[in-house]
């Protein structure tokens, strides 16, 4: 369902090129479970903002379901990424002024579904993610734990297929962290796609399919399958470092 | 996104931000206020003077001797003749029949004295048709008797301060006045009454006005107030008045005629005049809000910017953003302008209440005009804030820099 193919983008940090992402090919399936990992600057948020509609590469070209997204308009770009699309943060990136409950019904908000019906959908989002209890507090009440539930239940309200987690365990403890991970990869079994960065390789190798990057390009791209090791496949052709 | 969606967004906003959103209130809520306090302070003074000229009946008409014309030369200037308006030209005016009362005027400054106290005052020689044309009704005593039409008797009517200054407290009726170098008697006391037409009734000495020929030995008369009759056409009177002027000044209409409603059409097209130059100046003020608006929204999107990142990592296209921080502008002011409307309108009816005599109200227009003025500056100014905010790069917004 995500394929891109020769994919370069290039940033302009202090007046010198560059390369955040270098002749990237990747092909994502429906119900993937894939984590990205590298170094830090190899890019890495780079490509999952990128499969996220956040960002429009230089070069190359993005398939999100058949449908060419790298020239349409910022609109329906907006409107694709509402309807497919869901993202987890690392800092959360919830509005610290509104209830949880209001903070998960803001998609639904944006695309003019009536208030009466939003409620069902936001409750089961919340009960989803252990949240039931939590509906009306604001973020300042709630853990880490519990504000990336809520940014999850943001995230998956509605319905996407392809859900970006960017660090999503990065500024929680472990507990917390596990829980969180626990409810993305639920959310995966039921058949959500699933792409994490992480710089943690615990967590990255508990993904099936896992990449790693380096300078922005990807230098190896491995699937393990169910139960066993996995097997390791270099990229032929990829020039890193 | 619905109406009802942004508007509980946007007031979920402003609770967070009070002491933001207080003063954009005020500076919008002043701006409105002022506008609306200044063009009734100006509608008030229009209607002051409409009120003051109502009261004299409107169907008066003014002579005037000389023609105001450009002769060239000298800027425009009341045309000088050698032919005075004389006693006997008002008398013949008297012929026309839409001319119900006629007050011929000789007008100067007089010394009054009574005993050891003096005023200088200003005197009026005219006759009995004069109170009838100029409302005027005496306190005590009588007006000029039907004699002083014709004859130069040796009385006057004093106006109200003027007996306060030579009497005080004593009885003036019957008393002798020096008027210049010559003895009258006091006939009568106008009633108390403010300025009228510019002229401080209260200082008034009225005197025959072949009296007044005499003391200023002149048969030139400076006014002659025609009052017509109800119904009468100005401009027909007017015409014969020119005529009968053409006979007796030997074809020259060497006049000048005007009538109460060009003087009062003429106030009324200064001070509606002002009344909107005071309000654009008042308007000024809601730029000045405007500007703060644009200050304020372009803080405010730059400390939301992770927010506005949010909202578009999860759908808010360009337009949806520009509209979130365009409506955000227009509620306020919204909200600025009924606060304001309501201030000025009790301000209004406090000042009406403490000086009544004062007809302060706000022109229609008022109100209308600064609410759209408000709306216009806030749609304006905070076009480039939506702007900036509709076009930040999500990826950047969220990352939290530049």
């Amino acid at each position: 369902m995500i394929e891109l193919k020769d994919l370069n983008k290039t940033y302009q940090v202090g007046g010198e090129p560059l390369r955040a992402l270098r002749e990237i090919n990747l092909t994502v399936d429906s119900g993937d479970y894939l984590s990205v990992m590298g170094p830090s600057g190899s890019g890495k948020s780079t490509l999952l903002n990128m499969i996220g509609l956040l960002d429009r590469p230089d070069s190359g070209s993005y398939l999100l379901d058949g449908v060419q997204t790298e020239n349409l308009k910022e609109e329906a770009r907006a409107r694709l990424r509402g309807e497919n699309i869901g993202f987890v943060f690392q800092a959360f990136h919830l509005i610290s002024r509104l209830t949880a409950y209001e903070n998960i019904e803001l998609p639904l908000m944006l695309s003019g579904v009536p208030i009466r019906s939003r409620r069902q959908q936001v409750n089961t989002v919340l009960e989803q993610v252990g949240l039931g209890n939590w509906a009306s507090h604001r973020p300042n009440q709630l853990s880490g734990g519990q504000l990336q539930r809520v940014a999850i239940a943001r995230a998956i309200l509605m319905k996407p297929r392809i859900l970006l987690a960017d660090e999503p365990t990065g500024n929680l403890d472990q507990t917390s962290g596990r829980d969180v991970l626990a409810v993305l990869e639920d959310l995966n079994r039921e058949g959500i796609t699933l792409m994490m960065v992480t710089h943690d390789a615990a967590l990255g190798e508990r993904a099936p399919r896992q990449i790693k990057m380096i300078d922005g390009a990807i230098v190896s791209d491995s699937r393990r399958e169910r139960g066993d090791r996995g097997e390791h496949r270099e990229i032929a052709g990829s020039t890193s470092v | 996104m619905k109406l009802l969606d942004q508007l509980q967004f946007n007031r979920q906003l402003f609770a967070r931000h009070r002491v933001r959103t207080g003063l954009l209130l005020l500076a919008v809520g002043i701006g409105v206020a002022s506008v609306i306090m200044l063009s009734s302070l100006g509608e008030g003074a229009r209607r002051y003077v409409d009120r003051e000229f109502s009261a004299l009946g409107n169907m008066l008409l003014i002579m005037m001797p000389g023609r105001k014309e450009t002769t060239g030369g000298h800027p425009p200037l009341y045309g000088s003749t050698p032919r005075d308006l004389t006693l006997d030209d008002a008398r013949a005016l008297s012929r026309i029949p839409a001319i119900e009362a006629i007050a011929p005027v000789i007008a100067g400054t007089a010394l009054v004295s009574q005993q050891s106290r003096s005023r200088e005052a200003i005197l009026v020689g005219t006759t009995p048709e004069f109170f009838q044309v100029r409302q005027l009704n005496v306190a005590r005593g009588s007006a000029l008797p039907e004699r002083t039409n014709t004859d130069a008797m040796p009385v006057c009517v004093l106006g109200a301060k003027l007996k306060q200054e030579l009497f005080g407290s004593r009885r003036a009726i019957g008393e002798w006045v020096r008027v210049g170098d010559r003895r009258m008697r006091v006939i009568g006391v106008l009633e108390e009454r403010g300025e009228s037409l510019g002229m401080d009734l209260r200082d008034l000495v009225i005197v025959p006005v072949r009296t007044a020929e005499q003391i200023y030995n002149t048969q030139g008369l400076f006014r002659v107030l025609m009052e017509l009759s109800p119904g009468a056409d100005f401009r027909h009177v007017e015409e014969r008045v020119r005529e009968i002027i053409r006979d007796r000044h030997e074809g020259e209409d060497d006049v000048t005629i005007i009538s109460q409603d060009s003087v009062l059409a003429a106030f009324n097209n200064i001070l509606t005049t002002l009344t909107l130059a005071i309000a654009a100046i008042a308007a000024v003020s809601l730029l000045v809000a405007g500007i703060l608006i644009m200050n304020i929204s372009l803080i405010s999107v730059s400390q939301r910017r992770q927010e506005i990142g949010l909202l578009k990592a999860i759908g808010a296209s360009r337009r949806q953003v520009h509209q979130l921080f365009l409506g955000e502008s227009l509620i306020l002011v919204s909200t600025g302008c009924v606060c304001g409307i309501a201030f000025a309108w009790i301000s209004i009816s406090i000042v009406a209440r403490l000086w009544p005599s004062f007809p302060l109200a706000a022109p229609w227009w008022a109100v209308p005009a600064a609410v759209f003025t408000a709306l216009l500056s806030g749609l304006v100014f905070s076009l480039i804030p939506a702007r900036r905010a509709a076009s930040l790069d999500p990826v950047l917004a969220l990352r939290g820099s530049a």
